[in-house]
């Protein structure tokens, strides 16, 4: 088949591909580059607000997360995060069987308690065999004891302005730096740095204590920035979510986060709270941390991880 | 419709047949199925280059609810060979593979780093997984509203059934267009008007099959989703539609690069300005003599 003028269209056509390469190419190193602004932030975020939209429309109190026979509890649960907290205070808790530990509530609540693990076994409970999904992808199926959120909540009485239930817990994430290095330190380095300790699962409880030293006895180290998490009172007064203290039917390991844990079936692992200390009530998440509301969110993750 | 004559004029010696070709434009793609075409093209590009990032962050799959990780079925991780050296490994079902430089090891600011996909094939390209989970999650609802607005298009004016439903005659040639395939004939003339059987089987099940899959397998790995339709126990469990979403996204990518390759063989420009402007050549040759069209 002969075409004439095929040599001048070739030239306009090769002009179009080379054009039209150049562009993808650029795009692509320009998804980076928009991904760090602050609009460019916002506008990524819009997917996961749609999420916690569409979810908060389906979920109803009376969806539950599935229940599965004991046959399929996993061999073994993999503890992620922090797996053995080196806090002085916490080792000193652990070493006495959490015989001294108390759960503290306070906040917005008309009676702050102080509760024992004893305190806590005398309340009704609720056990679960569920599914943890990890943010990474992986899943794990443990049985979970513990009493439900909500039995707590109702002995510490919410005030009217109760929006978000806190959680504070005992194992050291990092160090904040000096008040100026934060300030030449933009968000996303402490992101990457973040990113890399909950990736790579088996560094991450090494990285945070190389040693054995107590991260509360080396003040050269800065603040610690210890783990927390939050829920909103949706998610706290639902039947599944529960203050465990047993796994597979035995005290809860320190692994996995003796001597009290977060159960929030609904979600994925990083809002499981391990090691809890404290429940705090409040009515905004704003001067909690970052304010994102959690360790991980302030550090990039969604507050909403249904999804 | 145009139609055009082009006669090849130049550098006839003797005893050579001189072959007209008409050429007749036909209006083959609706703006509304072009819009969704190219939407879908970058929709799909970032949805797999964040869901590799994604991966990275656990890059091990398993069948069941629940992960079994001393027996994954497949892991893409790095280690060291006899020598000491660095390797980048992937394991699928029990097999080992070397694939350093690829998979498991590769570099990354010309440095040689363990992780499991590249970092040019990963949005972002450093080890991110919150911002890559926020990219997902965007160009998912982007995919999922786009594919809608296409299916509704599609099934109301019929253009779905019409396009990619293959006819009978069309049934009964499917040992001959895989012939023509195979042989990168394509079909010209009236024939050319219509998709070929092959081709329509394949947009059937990437159309109604496989991206479909990707959206069914995706909500899978939701927790709260989960709690409102128990979409796990389609696909055995968590776990397994987390490996289905990976194996059709393989497929999707094998595609992907099928199509490119036979939109190349078969006329790059007029595949490429029918899905550009909707408007399609059909060329039809004919002999000055002979009253029959060569199709």
């Amino acid at each position: 088949m002969m075409r004439r003028l095929a040599r001048p269209l070739t030239h306009r056509r090769g002009f179009l591909t080379a054009a039209a390469g150049l562009l993808g190419v650029s795009a692509l190193g320009g998804c980076d580059r928009f991904a760090v602004t602050p609009r460019g932030r916002q506008t990524l975020k819009l997917g996961e607000d749609a999420n916690l939209y569409v979810q908060r429309l389906l979920l109803t109190p009376a969806s539950l997360a599935k229940e599965f026979p004991d046959s399929e509890i996993s061999p073994w649960f993999k503890p992620n995060g922090t797996i053995d907290p080196q806090d002085r205070d916490y080792k000193a808790l652990a070493a006495r069987n959490f015989s001294d530990w108390r759960l503290r509530i306070d906040g917005l609540v008309e009676n702050p308690q102080a509760l024992s693990l004893a305190d806590l076994r005398a309340l009704p409970a609720r056990t679960q065999t569920t599914r943890h999904d990890c943010v990474e992808g992986w899943s794990a199926i443990g049985k979970w004891t513990g009493v439900p959120l909500a039995e707590v909540l109702k002995r510490a009485g919410l005030k009217p302005e109760a929006r978000y239930i806190v959680f504070h817990c005992a194992d050291t994430m990092e160090f904040a730096m000096s008040g100026d290095t934060e300030t030449a330190n933009p968000d996303m380095t402490a992101r990457a740095e973040g990113e890399e300790n909950q990736a790579s699962d088996s560094k991450a409880a090494g990285a945070e204590a190389p040693d054995a030293d107590a991260p509360d006895s080396d003040t050269s180290k800065g603040t610690p920035i210890r783990y927390y998490e939050s829920i909103d009172l949706t998610d706290a007064y639902h039947p599944q979510t529960i203050l465990a203290y047993d796994l597979n039917g035995k005290a809860l390991p320190v692994s996995n986060g003796a001597p009290l844990r977060l159960r929030v079936e609904r979600q994925l692992g990083y809002k499981q709270a391990k090691y809890i200390q404290r429940i705090e009530v409040r009515d905004t998440l704003a001067g909690v941390g970052e304010g994102g509301g959690g360790y991980w969110e302030d550090r990039g993750y969604e507050w909403y991880a249904g999804i | 419709m145009a139609a055009g004559t082009a006669l090849g004029k130049s550098a006839l010696g003797k005893g050579d047949v001189v072959e007209t070709v008409r050429r007749r434009w036909m209006f083959r793609h609706p703006l509304v199925i072009r819009l969704a075409h190219w939407i879908n093209v970058v929709c799909l590009a970032i949805l797999l280059m964040s869901g590799l990032q994604i991966f990275n962050a656990h890059p091990a799959l398993y069948w069941g609810s629940a992960s079994t990780f001393d027996r994954p079925f497949v892991a893409i991780t790095d280690d060291q060979r006899d020598d000491g050296t660095a390797r980048g490994v992937t394991y699928v079902a029990g097999k080992s593979f070397d694939t350093t430089g690829w998979l498991g090891l590769s570099n990354l600011n010309g440095e040689a780093t363990g992780r499991a996909f590249p970092s040019w094939a990963t949005l972002p390209a450093h080890q991110d997984l919150a911002t890559g989970r926020r990219w997902h999650f965007l160009f998912a609802w982007a995919f999922v509203i786009n594919g809608l607005i296409y299916l509704i298009y599609g099934i109301g004016t019929g253009q779905l059934r019409r396009r990619l439903i293959p006819e009978g005659d069309q049934m009964r040639g499917l040992g001959a267009s895989i012939r023509e395939h195979l042989t990168l004939h394509f079909a010209q003339g009236d024939e050319a008007k219509r998709y070929n059987v092959l081709q329509k089987l394949t947009y059937l099940v990437v159309v109604l099959i496989l991206l479909p899959l990707m959206l069914l397998t995706g909500l899978s790995m939701s927790p709260g989703v989960n709690a409102v339709v128990p979409l796990p126990d389609l696909f055995g469990g968590r776990q397994s539609a987390r490996t289905v979403h990976f194996i059709v996204t393989n497929l999707l990518v094998l595609f992907v690069i099928v199509h490119v390759l036979l939109v190349l063989a078969s006329g790059l420009w007029n595949n490429m300005r029918s899905m550009l402007t909707g408007w399609y050549v059909i060329e039809r040759r004919k002999l000055p003599a002979g009253p029959e069209e060569i199709r």
